[in-house]
């Protein structure tokens, strides 16, 4: 493996900004909605120079001392239930192991282009399901005003609390109920084999960890954290067990992101709920945009479809990249600007309480 | 006195914290020849990685954790209880 080293880029100090900057953005969305940030540095990397695998495993080794930071600071604000996170993230790097098998599999028997064909369909059909129900709900809870009502665990939750399997029951404070881990077996593998695919399992974890088990919007993304560094632990050693990890990438990718995830973990606490499922699902419709432009690329590499000219190609696989860009900024954008306005508000209690007192 | 409630803000850990953090970011960048040679040899060479990662989110954790609270951007005080 002594060759891989050969490969790892040349670092200069655009290529140093650029990575703090991405890496900044990717920890501000993750930590206030447990995960999101990473899609975007896999191609973000890539289009440096960095080989697929090296990404890949540079991503994934920065992930999990960031996923760290930002457990232990949410957990501070009581939203982590360590126990559901580790459950969770045991089976979901079972997960991680069979989706990297099975992508491994496409790969040997379509090459690049049908592995990045699966890889795209996998996106835009899980973001488009799982995305537009959390974005619906979401406006479902706007629309109807109850936006500061405490979140109640749906019909499908409260169906899996309701089964009692002996032997297998376990209390978890996030759902304040027992609930047999032969549900969160299922879940786990789900999310580990997505977080294998696209990255980013959080995109099935939390959404899960809500709608499935009935855990609060809130402790469902901080409890993502908890499995991100699980999974991110166990897939860093894999891969640098084969030399991939270019530790320079995840270092510095790291000192950015360390600055947003505190950020987007203290921005939980001045918002409503309902606005990390708004974050979330938004972020996951307009990442399926931008990997759908993708699909007609590797169908006509694979020769599905009519060849697609260089130019068109080009355009498309830039717009993608923008798209992804776009939906990581406009994450963030909300997140700061939800912060600012509780951070206002709050001033705003505290000088009418202050007059109130007749301390002005 | 308004100020009285007001919390002391770490500024020495944040420095302490700091200057460690940048210590460890100026080694890993001047010895990046040693650093990739040794890190990616792959086998049990992947602890070093790992314990690499481990050392630097404490450090620069607990530096940009300190940062944003000397900047005065800290949690909500009127937290709702999250349960």
């Amino acid at each position: 493996m002594h060759d891989i080293a050969t490969n790892f880029i040349n670092l200069d100090a655009i290529t140093l900004v650029y990575l703090f900057g991405v890496g900044f953005v990717g920890g501000l969305v993750s930590g206030f909605i447990g995960s999101g940030g990473a899609f975007v540095l896999t191609p973000g990397m890539m289009s440096l120079g960095v080989p697929g695998l090296v990404a890949v495993a540079s991503n994934m080794c920065h992930k999990f001392p960031k996923a760290l930071v930002g457990a232990i600071k949410r957990a501070k604000y009581g939203q982590v239930d360590v126990k559901l996170g580790i459950v969770l993230g045991i089976s979901a790097e079972a997960g991680v192991l069979y989706g990297a098998q099975i992508q491994e599999n496409i790969k040997k028997a379509f090459g690049d282009a049908g592995s990045n064909l699966y890889v795209s369909v996998a996106f835009v059909v899980i973001l488009a399901t799982v995305g537009g129900f959390v974005l619906r709900d979401a406006w479902k809870t706007y629309k109807s005003g109850n936006m500061h009502a405490e979140e109640k665990a749906g019909k499908l939750a409260r169906w899996v609390q309701s089964i009692n399997i002996p032997g297998t029951m376990v209390y978890f404070k996030a759902l304040n109920a027992r609930v047999s881990i032969l549900f969160t077996i299922p879940l786990g593998l789900a999310t580990g084999m997505l977080a294998a695919t696209i990255a980013v399992g959080g995109f099935i974890g939390v959404p899960s960890m809500i709608y499935v088990l009935g855990a609060p919007s809130l402790m469902a993304s901080a409890t993502e954290l908890v499995i991100a560094f699980v999974m991110g632990l166990g897939g860093s050693f894999k891969y640098a067990m084969h030399g991939l990890v270019d530790i320079r990438l995840a270092m510095i990718i790291l000192a950015g992101s360390l600055f947003g995830i505190q950020l987007g973990a203290i921005g939980t606490t001045y918002v409503k709920p309902f606005m990390i499922k708004v974050v979330m699902g938004l972020i996951m419709v307009i990442v399926l945009f931008s990997r759908g432009l993708m699909v007609p690329v590797y169908l006509s590499q694979l020769g599905l479809i009519e060849k697609l000219g260089d130019t068109t190609v080009k355009l498309l696989k830039n717009t993608s990249f923008a798209i992804m860009i776009f939906a990581l900024l406009l994450g963030a954008f909300i997140v700061l600007r939800a912060m600012w306005q509780g951070k206002q508000a709050e001033k705003l209690l505290h000088a009418s309480g202050a007059l109130e007192h007749g301390e002005v | 006195m308004a100020q009285s409630t007001t919390r002391k803000k770490p500024v020495g850990k944040m420095f302490f914290m700091g200057v460690i953090s940048i210590a460890l970011y100026a080694t890993l960048l001047h010895k990046q020849e040693l650093i990739n040679s040794n890190f990616a040899q792959g086998g049990l060479y992947a602890f070093l990685p790992i314990v690499t990662a481990f050392v630097f989110s404490y450090f620069h954790g607990a530096f940009t954790g300190h940062f944003w609270t000397v900047l005065g951007i800290e949690a909500a005080k009127k937290k709702k209880e999250v349960k």
